[in-house]
């Protein structure tokens, strides 16, 4: 009888195991994943498989219309060649939102990872070190009060040139958006982050590794983060959806990458002045970064519940 | 209350004072030259003289005392002045845009109204959409309505108004030609015609700029709502025999509008930020416009001005919500 038993006693259960699995209780953030998943795909091997040059002008093929444009109109100038049509230069668009979008991915999670490393640090110093927590926040609150969109503008413009110089016209651009779009949007995950470690400094296990000599290095890194993981990780997913629509913002303004180099904001500032004729060419970009920022949004949706402990397993 | 209000107007002053630092330290580091459109004919000597004219001689530690005191001293003299007629700026140096020699507030006096008006009506749109959404929302919480309406604020959150706006340009104005797909700021109102066609040419960037507010406003009023909904003095109202009216508009409304106004308030700064873009994409000559044509034609004190005046109304309209919290809220006590 002891034997039965026994066997019918569940696996212990991981963490993660039970995050997992709420997280797919949540229809739009599975939805979201995939198409996440999908998106990076498209952008990353998707030009192994689609071999054609996104720069490469073919003015015989110009003002390609996509493929569907067949349906409505015979006459419509449509090739299998370009499925999404080409421009006024004869470039694909699909090669381009493909190119476009690997950039706009990166400096999406590059300018991300930033931010949350400088919201993170910037938190867990206030939180756990009493000395530092006025003098920081009073930082924090200042940096809120500043007009980041102009100052974001203000700093493209001015840095560009020596960046440029320094580091080549795409490397120098990408740097200087990424520390940009970073260092303008890490307070609110150092505020959070900051709320939660000063709240679990007064729990008793912080007190017992305290009282065991643990020095202050090893209690942040091995007791703290680890606790203050999922108001980070909720707080990257936003990070991720602010910096790839700022990063758009940028190029929509003419104040992103070089002319020739295509991100999902360029092509789509590029493609303003013709959308009368071709409205394809808005829709494309348009549709790749909201969709992609929509999936993020849910994502960090289904991962608020997820990580929240009195929501999981109801 | 007062004392608390004194104390953060005080506290503010130091907060300005930095942020001007900032933003006029960052101009300082610019490489761009605002004489780099000159042509290249003129001596280099009557360069240099045109360089001080422009007021570019001096070291930073000279120029930026010398921009606080135009810009706080001599600015809201000529203002005064020019409201009653009183000398008291006695022609002393304004604040000139390196592009049009002008003074920079009399540009900016002339942009202020057509941002003001879309600005404005779109954010008071955005929140009169929003609240009931977020009212019916939270009372019918999971209802197809409530799944709609955090799917359209999610949309909200997700689309950008530069997708958007060309969006609703393509479809309202290319496709079905409704709606001028360009904002015509010289047009006066005078008859019913003209109203309507002002109308017709406001809906689109309103719209655009509401949707961000609603998306936002919603959320909040939702959330809001369901903290007191499952309060016990609800409970109590309900059974008094109040009707379901009264304790939803009067006792749950009343007190989840508190944090609700707050947020609005904090809004208002970075509605602002969008209409930059906005502006951009409909052709708008207002504030934000202006920003981008000075940023491209390094106009320095126009680019400093107008940033600082933002800066502004984001530190009071933090101040403005702190208040309004604390008035509303007899339970919030800041001494």
């Amino acid at each position: 009888m002891t034997d039965t038993t026994m066997t019918a006693v569940e696996k212990p259960r991981n963490q993660w195991l039970d995050v997992w699995a709420q997280f797919r209780t949540h229809k739009g953030a599975v939805a979201g994943l995939l198409f996440l998943v999908f998106i990076t795909l498209f952008v990353t091997v998707g030009p192994v498989i689609w071999d054609v040059d996104p720069g490469k002008l073919n003015i015989r093929n110009k003002d390609v219309r996509p493929i569907y444009m067949a349906i409505f109109d015979s006459n419509a100038k449509v090739s299998w060649g370009s499925p999404m049509g080409t421009d006024n230069l004869g470039r694909d668009i699909m090669a381009n939102i493909m190119a476009g979008g690997r950039v706009s991915l990166a400096v999406g999670w590059t300018a991300m990872v930033l931010a949350v490393f400088i919201g993170t640090l910037i938190g867990v110093l206030a939180g756990y070190f009493k000395r530092l927590d006025g003098l920081l926040m009073r930082f924090t609150d200042l940096v809120l009060a500043l007009p980041l969109l102009p100052l974001l503008l203000v700093m493209m413009l001015l840095f560009r040139d020596p960046l440029r110089a320094a580091f080549g016209p795409e490397n120098g651009i990408f740097i200087l958006i990424v520390t940009g779009i970073g260092i303008t949007s890490w307070m609110q995950t150092a505020r959070i982050v900051r709320g939660d470690v000063m709240a679990l400094k007064e729990r008793e296990f912080v007190l017992a590794a305290r009282s065991i000599g643990t020095p202050a290095r090893r209690m942040i890194t091995r007791h703290l983060l680890p606790n203050v993981m999922s108001p980070i990780m909720v707080s990257a997913t936003l990070g991720l959806a602010t910096a790839i629509i700022t990063e758009s913002a940028l190029s929509f303004l003419g104040l992103g990458f070089p002319s020739d180099f295509p991100t999902w904001g360029k092509i789509l500032f590029d493609s303003v002045d013709r959308m009368t004729s071709f409205p394809e060419r808005v829709i494309w970009p348009g549709l790749a970064i909201s969709l992609t920022v929509l999936a993020v949004n849910y994502i960090g949706d289904g991962l608020r519940d997820a990580l929240d402990p009195r929501i999981r397993g109801q | 209350m007062l004392i608390y209000t004194i104390r953060r107007l005080l506290i503010s002053i130091p907060t300005l004072l930095f942020i001007a630092f900032v933003i006029f330290m960052l101009l300082e580091l610019a490489p761009g030259d605002p004489m780099a459109q000159m042509p290249l004919t003129i001596p280099p000597e009557v360069k240099e003289k045109m360089r001080l004219a422009l007021g570019l001689g001096e070291p930073w530690y000279v120029r930026f005392p010398l921009w606080l005191n135009q810009f706080f001293i001599v600015e809201p003299q000529y203002w005064i002045d020019s409201k009653f007629g009183t000398n008291f700026a006695d022609g002393a140096q304004r604040i000139i845009s390196f592009q049009s020699r002008s003074p920079v507030f009399d540009t900016i006096a002339q942009r202020m109204p057509q941002t003001l008006w879309v600005v404005g009506m779109s954010y008071v749109v955005g929140v009169l959409i929003a609240l009931p959404i977020g009212i019916i929302s939270a009372y019918r919480q999971y209802s197809v309505f409530d799944q709609a309406g955090t799917f359209v604020s999610m949309i909200g959150f997700s689309v950008p108004p530069f997708f958007s706006g060309v969006l609703l340009i393509v479809i309202f104005s290319v496709q079905l030609k409704w709606l001028p797909s360009i904002y015509d700021t010289t047009h006066v109102v005078t008859n019913w015609d003209s109203f309507v066609f002002q109308l017709r040419q406001m809906i689109m960037p309103v719209m655009v700029l509401a949707l961000q507010t609603t998306a936002q406003v919603s959320r909040y009023m939702r959330a809001s709502m369901l903290d007191n909904l499952t309060q016990d003095y609800v409970r109590t109202a309900r059974a008094k025999g109040m009707s379901e009216t009264t304790v939803v508009l009067k006792h749950v409304l009343r007190n989840s509008m508190i944090p609700v106004v707050t947020v609005i308030a904090l809004g208002i700064p970075s509605i602002f930020g969008g209409a930059i873009i906005t502006e951009q994409i409909f052709k708008v000559n207002g504030l934000g416009q202006l920003l981008i044509i000075a940023l491209q034609g390094n106009d320095i004190p126009m680019v400093m001005t107008i940033t600082f005046l933002l800066a502004v109304l984001i530190v009071m309209m933090n101040l403005i919500a702190d208040v309004l919290y604390g008035i509303l809220d007899p339970r919030i006590r800041y001494d």
